[in-house]
């Protein structure tokens, strides 16, 4: 078994209760942070844990807090994004529905380290099941005394607000998450300024994922250079993986950074393989944004070597045979699905999510998702293929945010990977709507049940 | 999209004005603009959509521009600017949850429900609608159910068709 930092206690009945979660030795952090640390001791264990942004990026949180601007006299402010909508991700709506004093716990610390007297925790709209159970546990911190003024008797004051969002994507993007925080439309800022020097109200603000700011508090706890000792070279620590699609056990699991991705999928202690006894066709790593890779790259390297469960490994051989970590959504495809029809769904998304601020986002990604529907539908020729790639190259690194890179990457990669599926589906209209293409060679040199050792 | 239409005026109650101010206290003095999407989840929670009255008196409330409502209301997906069943149901219909047979429950829910994406019931019970990601996809196929969002999961053809008489019989 590997070891949990964040779900230990997942299955302890009441633990979403601060009394249950107290007695399981929650809010130490709190108390060792306020009573024996000082916000720059924090900053610098977090920077020694290596802790890596767990929002998509993988900027590491330690710097990014280090960057942000102290003007004398001026508010700051920690905003936890916890809008959660790439497709694929469901791990920050599990860990605030099953354990919301966790982040509740990460965020007094943080909001500590930083400074800031006020903090939000920015929730998608629709998550209201997780807002009311969210600010149920934060009623019950104050009333115990570890929000509100003069916590612990230390003297910091700190109030914490949960705010919903209206149903938006992009509001994931940091700036278009202040601008909606603000109670504007989610239009991405232009960058510079960067949130650290003007975020929200124009105040320097932090803005961290759900996990990120979750996994302050074994840090905290144990010291960033133990939670530094996990995982694999510079993929420290333990990560969320939300798994979905055709797998046996689909779910939330944390894992050890440096988990061999085939172990993810097949062993009983993970996803315990692919459902129905089919076989794995292609996954999707990192949440929809990611590159789709064929189930042969998945699993190794294109130097043979196991592919891993790290921020490296994941993008070794970059797009060309490579894919991210992105957000952690694992999704495996079986031998049944289509990849045309997937990427077509995921242009759609793409397109109904885009902002519409910047023309090669707004109209390409109209674009992609029209060409898709076509070829899949049995209506496509053979220039398609060539447009749609000509198409993602126009998106990809002209826009003013990277959804337009994140709508350009699974087009590119399905056709870099996929292309004689796309083409199939050209010279064989009638036949393409009746039955799937299947694995194709790509997924040939895989058993139908790899056996994998257990550790 | 954002019509103007004959509309019944919007008198909003002590009890809901009492929470507007509970949501406007959270923000920064001068800030009160932030509370603009929350007082709309509110009024859509009370009225089941969000009129085009009620949105002129969410801006007198917060003392800004009506225009600076209507952008919002009409940008974010949630915000219903027309009214919708009593019970409306939303089915997750992006990628994931489509390898575990998303399209098949939409499709369930149009022939048994007997309207099509975005109507209304004869009796005013039902609405439905397809919607990105929920954030579930582990769990699929899913779906909610607005005002509250109520989630249902691991969703069958079956489990669908209780629900809905579950509903009706409520
Ligand atoms: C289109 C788009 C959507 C995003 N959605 C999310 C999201 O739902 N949750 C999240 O934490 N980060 C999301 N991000 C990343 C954020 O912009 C930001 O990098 C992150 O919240 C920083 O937190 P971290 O450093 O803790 O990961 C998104 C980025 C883009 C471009
Ligand atoms: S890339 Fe797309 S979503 Fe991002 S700012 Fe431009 S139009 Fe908006
Ligand atoms: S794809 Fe349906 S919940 Fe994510």
């Amino acid at each position: 078994m590997s070891r949990k930092l964040l779900l230990e206690h997942i299955n302890v009945p009441g633990i979403n209760t601060l009394d249950v979660y107290r007695q399981k030795g929650g809010y130490r952090a709190v108390e060792k942070a306020l009573k024996t640390l000082t916000p720059e001791e924090i900053v610098e264990e977090v920077k020694k844990s290596g802790l890596r942004g767990r929002g998509g990026a993988g900027f590491p949180t330690g710097m990014k807090w280090s960057f942000l601007a102290k003007p004398e006299g001026v508010a700051r402010y920690l905003v936890c994004n916890a809008d959660e909508s790439e497709p694929g991700t469901f791990k920050d709506r599990y860990l605030m529905t099953y354990i919301p004093h966790a982040l509740i716990e990460g965020m007094i610390v943080s909001s500590f380290a930083l400074g800031a007297k006020v903090s939000y925790i920015y929730v998608r709209g629709e998550m209201m099941p997780q807002i009311r159970i969210l600010e149920k546990a934060i009623a019950e911190a104050k009333a115990a005394g570890w929000l509100g003024k003069n916590i612990l008797g230390t003297g910091y004051d700190l109030e914490l607000y949960v705010q919903p969002g209206g149903g938006a994507y992009i509001c994931g993007e940091e700036t278009a998450l202040l601008e909606s925080l603000e109670g504007k439309r989610g239009n991405p800022r232009i960058k510079p300024p960067f949130p650290a020097i003007a975020g929200l109200y124009g105040c320097p603000t932090v803005v961290n994922n759900v996990e990120s700011i979750a996994a302050v508090v074994p840090i905290i706890n144990d010291g960033g250079e133990e939670y530094a000792k996990i995982g694999i070279g510079r993929s420290t620590g333990t990560k969320l993986i939300s798994a979905s699609g055709n797998l046996v056990k689909p779910g939330v699991y944390e894992i050890e950074l440096g988990l061999p991705v085939e172990e993810f999928i097949y062993s009983d202690e993970y996803c315990g393989g692919i459902a129905n006894g089919k076989r794995l066709k292609a996954t999707v790593a990192g949440g929809s944004s990611v590159p789709v890779l064929p189930a042969n790259l998945t699993l190794k390297l294109a130097n043979g070597e196991p592919r891993l469960m790290s921020y490296e490994s994941l993008s070794e051989g970059g797009f060309a045979t490579g894919t991210m970590m992105g957000s952690g959504g694992f999704i495996a495809f079986d031998e049944d699905q289509c990849i045309v029809r997937n990427t077509w769904n995921f242009s759609r998304f793409y397109h109904h999510e885009s902002c519409g601020q910047c023309s090669p986002c707004r109209e390409g990604t109209g674009w992609m998702e029209k060409v898709l529907h076509k070829i899949e539908h049995g209506h496509g020729s053979m220039e398609d293929v060539d447009l749609l790639w000509d198409i993602q190259r126009k998106i990809e690194g002209n826009t003013i945010c990277p959804l337009g890179d994140a709508a350009a990457w699974p087009v590119a990669s399905a056709i870099r990977h996929f292309r004689d599926e796309f083409e199939w589906h050209i010279k064989e209209p009638v036949k393409s709507q009746q039955q799937n293409y299947g694995l194709a060679y790509y997924a040939n040199p895989i058993e139908k049940a790899p056996v994998t050792e257990e550790k | 999209m954002l019509k103007v239409e004959e509309q019944t005026p919007v008198v909003f109650s002590s009890e809901l004005l009492a929470k507007f101010d509970d949501v406007k206290s959270r923000y920064p003095e001068g800030k009160h603009k932030s509370a603009l999407l929350p007082l709309l989840h509110l009024v859509q929670a009370e009225y089941l959509w969000v009129s085009t009255h009620a949105m002129d008196r969410v801006a007198e409330y917060l003392n800004i521009q009506p225009i600076e409502v209507y952008e919002v209301a009409t940008f974010y997906t949630m915000y219903f600017l027309k009214p919708q069943g009593k019970y409306a149901l939303e089915v997750c219909r992006t990628g994931p949850c489509c390898l575990v047979g998303a399209e098949k429950i939409l499709d369930h829910l149009e022939s048994k429900l007997g309207v099509k994406e975005g109507e209304v019931t004869a009796d005013g019970l039902f609405s439905f609608r397809g919607v990105e990601c929920l954030a579930a996809c582990g769990f699929g196929p899913v779906l909610q159910i607005s005002p509250d969002y109520t989630f249902y999961e691991n969703l069958t053809t079956e489990s669908v068709d209780k629900l809905i008489e579950d509903l009706k019989n409520k």
